[in-house]
């Protein structure tokens, strides 16, 4: 594996704010990382700094082995950005858009063309990009990121204005990517969209980085309780007593009571259940959600000094 | 150059779907047509030639409108594109800033080229189909007309890309447009008469006056049209200045450009240091 973007110790500070600081992380040919943080995180900045738009107060940037802010332009055509609700011009047509875009990377304009099919946009090329609407744009927009077969793809909430069809078929061209290669960087407000199509978050707060890992990995370092509820025919009566030393108890309603167990406790008190074979009716177990995940890391975040 | 070509053929592209191209050949033809025949009727018999006319009237007119043209389209070109977020995705390409600039003054100077020549033209073809009379002198002086209202036009929009690439948001470059507009076209040359009757020459001599003349680029245009060619000259009732003025047309032209160029490298160094 060979890194295609490398962070190091990178702060950037805009006068008096400090957009990001001392974000190190790196990125590998054929990884889908999703790069997680509320509005206001330092993500776009991030993107921003990868494409080479401004310049770090400190550390450095690697892109594709180069410095992106020097000037050079090498690395950046092997590179797709699609921007946070992008825009184009509306007096031009699908087509003509794609076309320039394509010209000025100096691509074939016939293969750039054709990724309008890729993206469905092949019926509505010849409109005015005007009459489009936001799915059709962020469609266009991720159709010029594609020109050329970037190594590395920046997308800035790639999935937002797209219906769940759209989204599916937005993320099997990902994964088609992936497996060429292409290191495709994920920015998003919400982890949970992105379950099942990542295998490593970065999760930035307030400008710096606070969790760096695959779900699985902050899963563990994050210790959160795996919800337990069982289920009791008849009362609660002495039930909640048996289970008081697991963990955090929650009666749910009448017949039902909520454990927040220890991960590795789990298995203990699922048997413990089972030996109640009398009176336990359902057994429910929860793995922390990935909302609760990223609200963990973002409580820890700010935790630090 | 090629990047520079693409963003230029773009934004000519630009002016032709939102019809900047289409209205402002219009106007220009539409005015420049209407001054040829109005003007016609009082020169018939003073023996100037019709074209000189045209000239002279059609210079005045060049001064108020191609500035102004100039300036709305160029106020938007970088402010613009950075407020609809378009300029954040053009400058993630192999683009330089640099390149963005010259491209789209590239462009817009080829809309105004264009619609000058064919506006303008229109009234020589007119006073030709009429059966008129045009000398190769005549010719000679409205080519140059021509020519040197796209430098005009060049100028002001190479301002308008500077007044872009440094303003905060389209609000603010679009006010500063129309002052500078004002202030060249109007207000400066006011200014000029008041300081030359309150100082009554003791300063302002001629060589400070021809300095004072040539920072303006509307000024120059006027003296290289009015005074550049004796037969417009005469008519123009600037003979005797053309007489006494120190300043050769090249002078004029290069000031002319000059205006054109000061501006533009502002605007690339405005527009490097911009933050996005």
């Amino acid at each position: 594996m060979t890194a295609t973007v490398a962070l190091s110790g990178v702060g950037k500070r805009f006068r008096t704010v400090e957009a990001v600081r001392d974000v190190s992380f790196s990125l590998d040919e054929g990884e889908i990382v999703a790069l997680v943080g509320h509005n206001g995180a330092g993500k776009t900045t991030l993107m921003k700094l990868m494409l080479g738009l401004i310049q770090p107060t400190a550390g450095s940037v690697r892109v594709l082995g180069e410095d992106p802010a020097s000037g050079a332009f090498a690395a950046r055509r092997r590179l797709g950005f699609l921007p946070e609700s992008v825009s184009f011009n509306t007096a031009l047509t699908g087509r003509e858009t794609l076309a320039f875009y394509a010209r000025l990377k100096g691509e074939p304009v016939g293969e750039a063309l054709a990724l309008l099919e890729r993206v469905g946009l092949g019926a509505a090329g010849s409109r005015r990009v005007g009459t489009y609407s936001k799915g059709m744009r962020q469609r266009l927009g991720l159709a010029q990121a594609l020109i050329g077969a970037p190594r590395v793809l920046l997308l800035d909430e790639p999935t937002t204005g797209l219906d769940p069809a759209l989204r599916q078929s937005f993320y099997e061209i990902l994964q088609e990517l992936r497996g060429r290669g292409t290191t495709i960087l994920l920015a998003s407000h919400a982890l949970s969209e992105l379950e099942g199509e990542t295998e490593r978050v970065v999760i930035m707060n307030r400008g710096a980085m606070v969790a760096d890992g695959s779900l699985a990995e902050l899963r563990r370092l994050a210790r959160l309780p795996v919800r337990v509820r069982l289920t009791a025919v008849g009362g609660l009566d002495g039930l909640a007593g048996r289970f008081a030393d697991c963990g955090p108890l929650q009666r749910v309603n009448g017949h039902a009571v909520e454990i927040a167990v220890d991960d590795a406790r789990k298995i203990e008190v699922v048997r413990r259940a089972l030996a109640d074979e009398t009176r336990i009716e359902d057994i429910e177990v929860t793995p922390p959600s990935l909302d609760e995940l990223y609200a963990h890391f973002l409580r820890s975040g700010e935790a630090r000094p | 150059m090629r990047t520079i070509l693409i963003i230029a053929g773009k934004e000519i592209r630009d002016g032709l779907r939102n019809r900047w191209v289409l209205a402002t050949t219009l106007l220009l033809a539409g005015l420049a047509l209407s001054l040829t025949f109005l003007g016609a009727a009082p020169s018939g018999a003073t023996g100037a030639q019709p074209l000189d006319v045209v000239i002279v009237s059609l210079s005045s007119l060049t001064i108020f409108l191609l500035p102004l043209i100039a300036l709305l389209i160029a106020h938007d070109a970088v402010v613009g594109e950075v407020e609809r977020g378009t300029m954040l995705l053009l400058l993630s390409y192999p683009v330089g800033r640099s390149q963005v600039i010259l491209g789209k003054f590239a462009g817009q100077v080829a809309v105004l080229g264009f619609a000058t020549f064919v506006g303008y033209g229109a009234a020589a073809a007119a006073l030709l189909a009429s059966g008129a009379e045009i000398d190769a002198t005549s010719w000679l002086a409205f080519a140059a007309m021509i020519g040197s209202s796209v430098l005009l036009g060049a100028a002001f929009v190479a301002i308008g890309q500077f007044i872009s690439a440094a303003s905060r948001d389209r609000g603010t470059a679009a006010g500063i447009a129309v002052g500078v507009w004002l202030v060249f076209v109007l207000i400066y040359d006011m200014g000029l008469l008041g300081l030359m009757v309150m100082d009554q020459g003791r300063t302002v001599t001629a060589p400070v006056l021809n300095a004072l003349l040539l920072a303006n680029p509307t000024d120059a245009y006027r003296l290289f049209n009015l005074t550049g060619f004796a037969n417009v000259s005469q008519f123009a009732g600037m003979a005797g200045l053309a007489g006494s003025a120190a300043m050769s047309p090249s002078l004029l032209l290069g000031a002319l450009g000059a205006w054109a160029l000061a501006p533009l490298a502002l605007a690339t160094l405005a527009f490097s240091r911009r933050e996005l």
